[in-house]
């Protein structure tokens, strides 16, 4: 390890490369329940070229490589469970292209998603992105590869979905580039080529390292609101967003349910973010929401909630800070939580389920879900935060989690980002030939298996 | 608590039925009135039960004091009509009960009831309030705000225990007689709703604007007239007890402010919109909040005087929008007494 340390400082300065216990502890881990794996070393390279000549330098001392964004994926899926080299995209932050006209962004993969929010905040004011609800140190790259969702998720599908293309390094070093942008100046999309992107998008960093990537942009209207509406039948739920998505004018549906405070208890609770250019475009896009609810409004079994000011303006927030508090509530920063991609019609039987578990493991609990598409499908998240500093309650987290896994499994979920373990239970759910498919695109791509490995695997 | 003292009687007699006729949001003719409030009388379903904003007023109109509100709020609650989605009404119910974590603590006079807004407590400061204790919390929350709820049974159940928790553990050992009400809604509720329903208070509600205007009379050299036109914002709570409505015309007098005449004022007061929304109502909320803030525009008002956290919470932004500065009534005093707006 000595002789890569060298050589890996050759490459990107010595100030860039760690084999120190201090940095081996921080990088063996993330705030979820997954056992620590050191990292026999961690690089921060700032260039494609960089990344290429580690890679080739991987590849020829057969040692693993484990690629990282912020590090906040809960799911520990940046520790490298079998040593080697931790891979960190943090520097590749630059910004390089905005296209106003077709409403695209290019950046480098380690771009923070608040940095990327702020710069548009600055420089494109009519623009904007899908933030997802993670702290805004998470990366594009990294939310994008792993399916994230965010606040034009309703509007725009799943992050993977408005990605336009990539800049990869493969695992054997070549660099290709993905999309439009392999044949024409422009990142304006994927089509109308054979889609490569699926080579990169959900495989845990098992296929290759994006260095680059476009995703595409939206109209960031001036006029913002949101309405919640409140039921306390968790049957009614999926009809409600069936009716409210197929207005198509909101930007972001999420639903929340939480036993504290008392309040919020029992109730199902959807937030409706919808933006206008105009006040009277705001107004209509209310009408036109409110009447898909109006057989639940005239039944009186559920209805708006008359927000105040203060409670407003935090829903309207891009990251939501309240989730972040949440995330600590038990202190000692443990957070993790299991996102079942699922049809919306499953909503009734994951709350019921959450609540069951939570109780079951006796854990703090909140359930959540975020319409991905058109009500085409739904994140539904059972989050349990816990503290790190008490084993017995990180254990129970894990336990809950791994529950959780299942039971989304069985309903006919599927968990996001899973964890190690939870990849096992998804391949044992898998079409066999699908899973002897990506080990054969995994084997083309990476003879050496230096790629995240222990990741998408049965042993 | 006791059923509701009102006289089947009396209704019958009636020969104005002001109570309905005088509806801002419900249009009658007499006949109809008469006829539909027959079946409130009978206990019977009417569209009144469904179309009642439950704003107060007719409280007020009543030329013989006979609650027909109060009556309005009885039957839809025994008929199951609910003003409001269910469960927002429960969330209401479970949100706003009482802790019980109240602790008995000695106050001193004047104390001053911020009902169940600890974030205006910041407000009782300054000359006005020198010295005061506060009470605030949903263990003195006068639970008046069931009327917009169809809940009376809420109220039967919890104001009882409100005012034996502010006698009991605050004002009774202390030796204070009096409390002041931030809030029209606790004033109503202790002058106006208890004896309603045959409940006895033991102490003495008095109106934080009668307050305030006592305490302008003994700082009258201080004050510095204002000079300023100002639209009031009249709450519905305060349809409760309009007897207190000379005391705004008296403390604007004090300070030099012009009371602008306007459409929606006094008897034609019109709604904030938030209880509107509430009942899921956003065509009439806008419609409603549009002529009022048309109507203060047209004043040339300066500011617009709220007396009602709910009805500022609501309101305030889009009157800022339009170009006046909302404003509590106690911090329009203490402009005229040099002490400014906190944090302006």
């Amino acid at each position: 390890m000595e002789e890569i340390y060298k050589e890996l400082v050759e490459i990107v300065g010595a100030g860039y490369v760690s084999n120190q216990p201090e940095e081996r502890f921080i990088y063996s881990r993330d705030p979820g329940t997954m056992e620590p794996h050191e990292p026999d070393l961690v690089v921060m390279p700032a260039t494609t070229e960089e990344v290429q000549k580690i890679v080739l330098l991987a590849n020829r001392k057969r040692v693993p490589i484990v690629p990282m964004g912020g590090g906040l994926v809960l799911s520990g899926l940046s520790r490298p469970l079998k040593g080697g080299i931790v891979l960190d995209m943090k520097r590749m932050n630059r910004i390089l292209e905005v296209n106003e006209t077709s409403r695209y962004v290019l950046v480098e993969a380690g771009t923070a998603q608040g940095m990327l929010q702020a710069y548009l905040k600055k420089n494109h004011p009519g623009l904007k992105h899908s933030m997802p609800d993670s702290p805004p140190m998470a990366t594009i790259g990294g939310n994008v590869l792993i399916h994230g969702s965010g606040h034009l998720s309703h509007a725009a599908g799943f992050h993977s979905e408005m990605l336009n293309g990539l800049e990869v390094v493969l695992p054997t070093g070549e660099i290709v580039k993905i999309g439009s942008c392999s044949t024409s100046p422009y990142w304006f999309g994927r089509a109308p080529l054979p889609d490569l992107a699926g080579l990169f998008l959900g495989w845990f960093g098992t296929t290759g390292i994006v260095t680059k990537l476009a995703i595409k942009l939206f109209p960031n209207r001036p006029y913002q609101d949101v309405g919640v509406f409140v039921t306390e039948d968790p049957e009614l739920v999926p009809d409600v967003l069936h009716r409210v998505t197929g207005v198509q004018v909101a930007e972001d549906v999420t639903a929340w349910m939480t036993p504290r405070p008392d309040w919020a208890r029992g109730f199902q609770h959807i937030n409706i973010n919808y933006a206008a250019d105009t006040p009277e475009e705001l107004t209509g896009k209310r009408n036109l929401i409110r009447a898909s609810l109006q057989k639940y409004i005239r039944e009186k079994v559920g209805g708006f909630m008359v927000l105040p000011p203060p409670m407003k303006k935090g829903f309207l927030e891009a990251p939501q800070t309240t989730l972040v508090q949440f995330a600590d509530v038990r202190k000692g920063g443990g957070f993790e939580y299991v996102g079942g991609i699922m049809p919306i019609e499953l909503f009734a039987r994951a709350y019921r389920a959450g609540i069951e578990i939570a109780e079951h493991q006796r854990t703090t609990y909140s359930t959540g879900a975020r319409v991905i598409g058109l009500g085409h499908c739904m994140m539904f998240f059972f989050a349990y935060p816990f503290n790190r500093a008490d084993e017995a309650d990180v254990e129970r987290a894990r336990k809950a989690l791994e529950e959780t896994n299942r039971v989304v499994l069985d309903m006919g979920g599927i968990p996001w980002k899973a964890e190690a373990p939870a990849q096992k239970q998804i391949i044992q759910k898998m079409d066999p030939k699908t899973f002897d498919l990506m080990n054969r695109i995994r084997g083309v791509l990476d003879p050496q298996g230096i790629m995240n490995p222990g990741n998408w695997e049965v042993e | 608590m006791d059923g509701l003292k009102y006289s089947k009687e009396v209704c019958e007699a009636c020969d104005t039925h002001d109570c309905l006729i005088r509806c801002s949001y419900i249009k009658m003719d007499l006949k109809t009135a008469k006829e539909e409030r027959q079946r409130l009388l009978r206990g019977e379903k009417s569209p009144v039960l469904t179309e009642c904003v439950t704003c107060y007023a007719c409280e007020e109109y009543c030329p013989h004091g006979n609650h027909p509100f109060y009556l309005i709020v009885e039957r839809q609650e025994q008929l199951g009509i609910w003003p409001v989605p269910q469960p927002l009404t429960k969330q209401q119910i479970i949100m706003m009960a009482p802790k019980g974590k109240i602790i008995p603590q000695k106050v001193r006079s004047p104390v001053v009831n911020m009902c169940y807004f600890p974030m205006l407590a910041g407000c009782v400061r300054g000359k006005l309030f020198q010295g005061a204790s506060t009470i605030v919390g949903s263990d003195v929350f006068c639970n008046i705000m069931w009327l917009h709820f169809g809940k009376n049974s809420v109220i039967r159940e919890r104001l009882p225990e409100m005012i034996a928790n502010i006698w009991e553990h605050y004002l009774k050992d202390s030796g204070v007689k009096e409390l002041i009400c931030f809030h029209d809604e606790c004033y109503g509720a202790y002058t106006h709703l208890a004896p309603a329903f045959g409940l006895t208070v033991p102490f003495q509600p008095i109106h934080l604007f009668e307050y305030l205007t006592r305490r302008l009379d003994e700082l009258k050299d201080q004050i510095r007239p204002l000079g300023q036109k100002v639209a009031y914002q009249r709450p519905c709570s305060n349809r409760l007890i309009p007897e207190t409505q000379h005391w705004v015309d008296d403390i604007f007098k004090r300070i030099g402010v012009e009371r602008v005449e306007r459409k929606y004022d006094r008897g034609n007061a019109l709604c904030c919109g938030a209880v509107i929304r509430a009942q899921q109502m956003e065509d009439l909320a806008d419609d409603v909040q549009k002529r009022n803030l048309d109507d203060m525009v047209e004043t040339g008002s300066k500011y617009c005087v709220f007396n009602c956290p709910a009805c500022l919470f609501t309101l305030g932004d889009a009157v800022m929008k339009r170009g006046i500065i909302p404003i509590l009534m106690s911090e329009l005093c203490q402009i005229a007494l040099g002490e400014g707006i906190k944090g302006a």
